[in-house]
């Protein structure tokens, strides 16, 4: 059977090939998009005493496809003043790159869609651009509140995003390579051979611009509700809405499975080093306790949580304060580790990278 | 055609294509988009050429950067169409000679010798791009490299000195000053007797 179904696999044309690990790839990860917008609300219900959504389906399960379906089936409103071109590609030009940066992300050994040796820049590179959504939409809706909310959100990425990269080049000069499955080997051992303990500092400048990043609460002034109604989407409505919505998500996961990548140890199980061999080799629980893709997405939901922990905790940052943090605040705190690094590196301090 | 030289011309029309819309059209925010793309395009030219690092890199500074600071600006500005065309075939000689001497210049740096040397083979699978610009920038050419830094590094600082002033008039409180108020800095509790009627 399983040898029929890799012949079966072999002999599919490449680019057929290509494409079904591409439908493997979006096909979950907009699902996961979906029910997290359903987490979402129920986490936060559950934390503000609530209970969230109910009625749709058993417990309220059915409630994102009740929601997406409503959206697909809205008018999309082109405001009559507005650049019509660039107010339809604003939304391509915000999902596009949050679904491609997903090629590069390894899921387990060798189980990733491109395997290029600069994936690490790449990532960087192609979330640098999905600002261009976000700029378009709010200039081409020809709306004040829009177009703040669109200058607020690209000031705060471009801003973020250097913090981000100096994180970054901490990950890089302890794994020594770009290529995210090498990165992730790197930190193979035990959990002590995560990068999380050495690079504590840089995990947290890189969660906390990842957070900015994607525009979540606490970092979220771009929507401000309270200031600019919901910032550079407000003119829109719709499936185009929900393709904003469809990026703001998918980006959030990214952050999440990357902070895991890089400084968790990926797929890599925590127990690895510290339980003895024989464990391993038991029939279910060894499976369960063996690195695999498993470990990768529990720690990616735990992050996940996270961004909605933050969410339903802390208050909205002053627009101000979100740019001395960003400036005078995180990048010092990289330079600074990234210069203790290389000090480490010069003398050959500890044997923190086995 | 095999499928390498179908992706060529397919990016070189579209990086063609876009560097002409980009001195065609008359919306500011339109030209510079289209100089997006046309980055874009030849940064996908770059990979092509096994130049992945280079080509990521042009995405990421150019792309991811620059023009973002760019659309910035063009977004702001009021740009009256009009006001700019005019005097276009006063100047048109002038900005035919300069375009001539371009052309001119180019075709001399391109015909040079020096650059006209045996394009290199297909590199092996395993060969990394970035490892071999990292190997010559920080062996071979590590004192250029290292000049070029600091040249940068004072460019950025003179224009930032350049640009900061001091506005005595705007109303900015120090979010550092503002968070280390503490509660005996703003709240007094004084103890009174009850007054009599």
């Amino acid at each position: 059977m399983q040898q029929a179904m890799m012949e079966f696999w072999d002999g599919l044309p490449v680019i057929m090939q290509i494409m079904t690990k591409i439908m493997m790839i979006v096909g979950p990860l907009l699902l996961v998009v979906a029910y997290t917008t359903f987490a979402e609300r129920k986490v936060i219900g559950y934390m503000q005493v609530r209970v969230g959504p109910n009625r749709v389906g058993p417990r309220g399960w059915l409630q994102p496809i009740a929601d997406s379906l409503k959206l697909l089936l809205k008018e999309v409103i082109i405001p009559s003043n507005s650049d019509k071109y660039l107010f339809l590609i604003a939304p391509v030009l915000a999902i596009a790159p949050a679904l491609a940066v997903w090629a590069v992300i390894p899921f387990d050994d060798g189980m990733v869609l491109a395997d290029i040796n600069a994936g690490l820049l790449y990532l960087l590179a192609l979330s640098s651009v999905g600002v261009y959504g976000i700029i378009i939409a709010g200039w081409a809706s020809n709306s004040r509140y829009a177009l703040l909310g669109g200058m607020r959100s690209a000031a705060q990425i471009v801003s973020y995003e250097i913090a981000m990269g100096f994180a970054l080049v901490g990950v890089v000069m302890a794994a020594g390579s770009l290529n995210l499955g090498e990165i992730v080997m790197s930190q193979q051992g035990s959990v002590y051979h995560w990068f999380l303990l050495p690079l504590f500092p840089l995990f947290l400048v890189y969660l906390i611009s990842g957070v900015a990043e994607t525009n979540r609460a606490p970092f979220d002034v771009a929507e401000g509700e309270s200031e600019i109604v919901a910032g550079f989407h407000v003119e829109y409505s719709g499936m185009a809405f929900a393709i904003f919505f469809l990026a703001e998500y998918a980006n959030m996961i990214l952050i999440s499975a990357l902070t895991a990548l890089l400084f968790l140890g990926g797929w890599l199980s925590p127990f690895e080093g510290i339980l003895p061999e024989s464990a391993f080799a038991l029939p279910v629980i060894g499976w369960l306790l063996d690195s695999g893709i498993h470990w990768l997405l529990i720690k990616t939901a735990f992050f996940l949580f996270c961004f909605l922990w933050f969410r339903a905790t802390f208050p909205r940052y002053r627009y101000d304060h979100i740019m001395r943090l960003g400036w005078k605040v995180l990048i010092p705190v990289t330079i600074v580790w990234l210069f203790v690094l290389g000090v480490a590196f010069a003398l050959g301090i500890g044997p923190w990278f086995a | 055609m095999s499928f390498e030289q179908f992706l060529f011309y397919f990016f070189s029309a579209i990086l063609v294509g876009s560097a002409v819309a980009m001195i065609t059209v008359r919306n500011p925010v339109h030209a510079a988009l289209f100089l997006v793309l046309a980055f874009f395009t030849s940064a996908a030219h770059w990979i092509m050429l096994e130049a992945e690092f280079l080509g990521i890199l042009l995405v990421l500074v150019y792309v991811g950067a620059v023009m973002v600071l760019f659309l910035f600006v063009v977004m702001m500005l009021d740009i009256n169409v009009a006001r700019v065309r005019e005097g276009f075939v006063r100047l048109l000689p002038v900005g035919l000679v300069v375009a001539v001497g371009m052309m001119v210049v180019m075709a001399m740096v391109v015909g040079a010798r020096v650059f006209q040397v045996e394009s290199p083979g297909r590199a092996d699978a395993d060969y990394s791009n970035t490892e071999a610009i990292g190997q010559l920038l920080y062996t071979e050419y590590v004192y250029p490299f290292e000049i070029a830094a600091v040249i940068l590094l004072v460019a950025i600082i003179a224009a930032i000195v350049l640009t900061l002033r001091r506005r005595p008039d705007s109303l900015y409180m120090d979010p550092a000053e503002q968070i280390k108020v503490q509660r005996k800095d703003r709240v007094r509790l004084i103890k009174m007797e009850a007054e009599k009627k």
